[in-house]
C-alpha cells in the first residue's frame, strides 16, 4: 500500500469526487441544514462519523453478508449508526440535536452513505474504506461549512454567531428556502470553473 | 373542513420539496422530462400513504408498548424497503414500460427522504391514522406538483443558451430557487 495511493483515496471525496458539488449526492441535508455556518458543520460532523463507521463496518462484514440481501444489510447497518448519532447528539448537544431536527434521522438515507457502501466499501479493505468515508465526510462537510457561512453572513451578517456586518444589510431570502438553492446553485457553479482552471 | 386545510398545507404552504428541502435527489433526477415526473410522482405517492399507514400502527403498537423508540428509524427504513421492493415487483408486471422508464430511480424510492420524513413527521406531530394518510396523499401530490412544474421548465430550459459553468445542475438549482421563492407567496394562507 504506497502512501500516495492511500492519500489519494481520502483527496478524492474532498475535491475530485465531493459528494456534493460533483456527485450531487446528499443534496437534502445540504439544502436544509446550512441557514447557519454551524448548522452545516455539525450536520457534516454527525454525517461524516456516521459515514466512516459505516464504511469500516460493511468493509468489515462484506464477506459475510449474502449478495441479495446486501443492500436492506447495508442500510441496517447505517442505521445503527445513525441512532448513535442521534442519541449522543441529544444527550450532548441538545441545542444543535433541536436545530437540526428531522434531518438526522434522515442521515440513514442520505444517498452518499448507501453509495459509499455499495461502491466501495463492499469492494475494498477496510482501511481503504475508512479513507474513503473520511474523505467524503470532510467533502461534505466543507461545502456543508462553506454554504452554510455564505448563507449565513449574506442573511444576516454574522457567521458562527459573529457579527461581520449589520442584520439590517442582509438579505433575509438566503437564509429561507429559495435562498438555499440559489447560494448551492453559485457554489457549484463556482466549483466547476476551479476544478476544470 | 380541516382536511381541505392539511391538504392546502401541505401541497402549497409547505411544499415538501420546494420549503422543507425533501425529495431533491429525484427532483433534480427526475424531472427532465414530464411524463417520468408524473410516474415517478404516482409511485412516490403509493409508497407514501401506504408505508405511513404501517410505520404509525407499528410505532404505536410495537415501538411504544415495549419502550424501544430508539428502533424507530431502523424499523422504519426496514418497512420502507420492503415496500418499495412489492412495488417493484407489481410495477414489473403490471406496467414494463413505466418500470424501464424509471430505472435506477425506482430502488432509490427507499433514500427518498420524503417518505421516511413524512413516516417520522405524522409521528412527531402526533396526528391520528386518518389524519396521517390524508397528510400522506397531500403530501405526495404536493411533492407531483413541484417535480412536474421543474420537468415542465426544465423542458423548456435545455434549448436557451447558457454560460459554460452553468448549464445543467446550476441553473436547475437557479430555477428551483425561483419556485421556491414563488410558491413562499402562498405563506399564511394556512394556519
Amino acid at each position: 500500500m504506497s502512501k500516495g495511493s492511500n492519500l489519494k483515496v481520502l483527496l478524492n471525496g474532498i475535491i475530485k469526487e465531493n459528494p456534493i458539488l460533483v456527485l450531487l449526492l446528499g443534496t437534502c441535508p445540504t439544502l436544509g441544514t446550512t441557514s447557519s455556518a454551524l448548522n452545516g458543520l455539525g450536520m457534516g460532523l454527525a454525517t461524516t462519523f456516521v459515514l466512516v463507521s459505516s464504511n469500516v463496518a460493511i468493509s468489515m462484514l462484506k464477506n459475510i453478508i449474502p449478495d441479495k440481501v446486501r443492500i436492506p444489510a447495508f442500510v441496517v447497518v447505517i442505521a445503527a449508526f445513525v441512532t448513535v448519532v442521534e442519541m449522543v447528539m441529544q444527550a450532548y448537544v441538545p441545542a444543535l440535536y433541536e436545530s437540526l431536527g428531522l434531518f438526522i434521522p434522515l442521515i440513514v438515507v442520505n444517498c452518499i452513505l448507501l453509495g459509499r457502501a455499495e461502491a466501495y466499501a463492499a469492494k475494498n479493505t477496510v482501511f481503504k474504506s475508512f479513507l474513503d468515508g473520511l474523505g467524503m465526510g470532510v467533502g461534505f462537510t466543507l461545502a456543508l461549512t462553506v454554504l452554510g457561512s455564505a448563507r449565513e453572513i449574506l442573511g444576516t451578517g454574522k457567521v458562527f454567531s459573529m457579527t461581520v456586518f449589520p442584520e439590517t444589510y442582509g438579505m433575509l431570502l438566503f437564509v429561507l428556502a429559495p435562498g438555499a438553492f440559489i447560494a448551492l446553485a453559485y457554489l457549484i457553479a463556482v466549483f466547476n470553473k476551479l476544478r476544470k482552471a | 373542513m380541516t382536511y381541505i386545510l392539511i391538504f392546502i398545507g401541505a401541497v402549497f404552504v409547505n411544499n415538501i420539496v420546494l420549503s422543507q428541502f425533501l425529495g431533491i435527489c429525484p427532483f433534480l433526477g427526475v424531472s427532465k422530462k414530464i411524463e417520468t415526473a408524473l410516474g415517478m410522482s404516482g409511485a412516490v405517492a403509493f409508497v407514501m400513504t401506504l408505508s405511513t399507514i404501517f410505520t404509525s400502527i407499528i410505532q404505536k403498537s410495537v415501538l411504544e408498548p415495549l419502550e424501544i423508540g430508539y428502533l424507530q428509524t431502523i424499523t422504519f427504513i426496514l418497512i420502507i424497503a420492503a415496500l418499495v421492493q412489492l412495488v417493484e415487483i407489481i410495477l414489473k408486471k403490471v406496467s414494463p414500460a413505466l418500470y424501464q422508464a424509471l430505472g435506477v430511480f425506482l430502488p432509490l424510492i427507499t433514500t427518498n427522504c420524503t417518505i421516511l420524513g413524512v413516516a417520522i413527521m405524522v409521528i412527531q406531530k402526533e396526528m391520528s391514522l386518518l389524519v396521517s394518510v390524508v397528510f400522506a396523499i397531500s403530501t405526495a401530490v404536493g411533492f407531483g406538483l413541484a417535480l412536474v412544474l421543474f420537468a415542465g421548465i426544465r423542458e423548456q430550459l435545455n434549448l436557451v443558451n447558457l454560460p459554460k459553468g452553468m448549464k445543467g445542475t446550476p441553473v436547475a438549482l437557479l430555477t428551483a430557487g425561483l419556485l421556491a421563492m414563488a410558491f413562499m407567496g402562498f405563506a399564511g394562507i394556512v394556519k
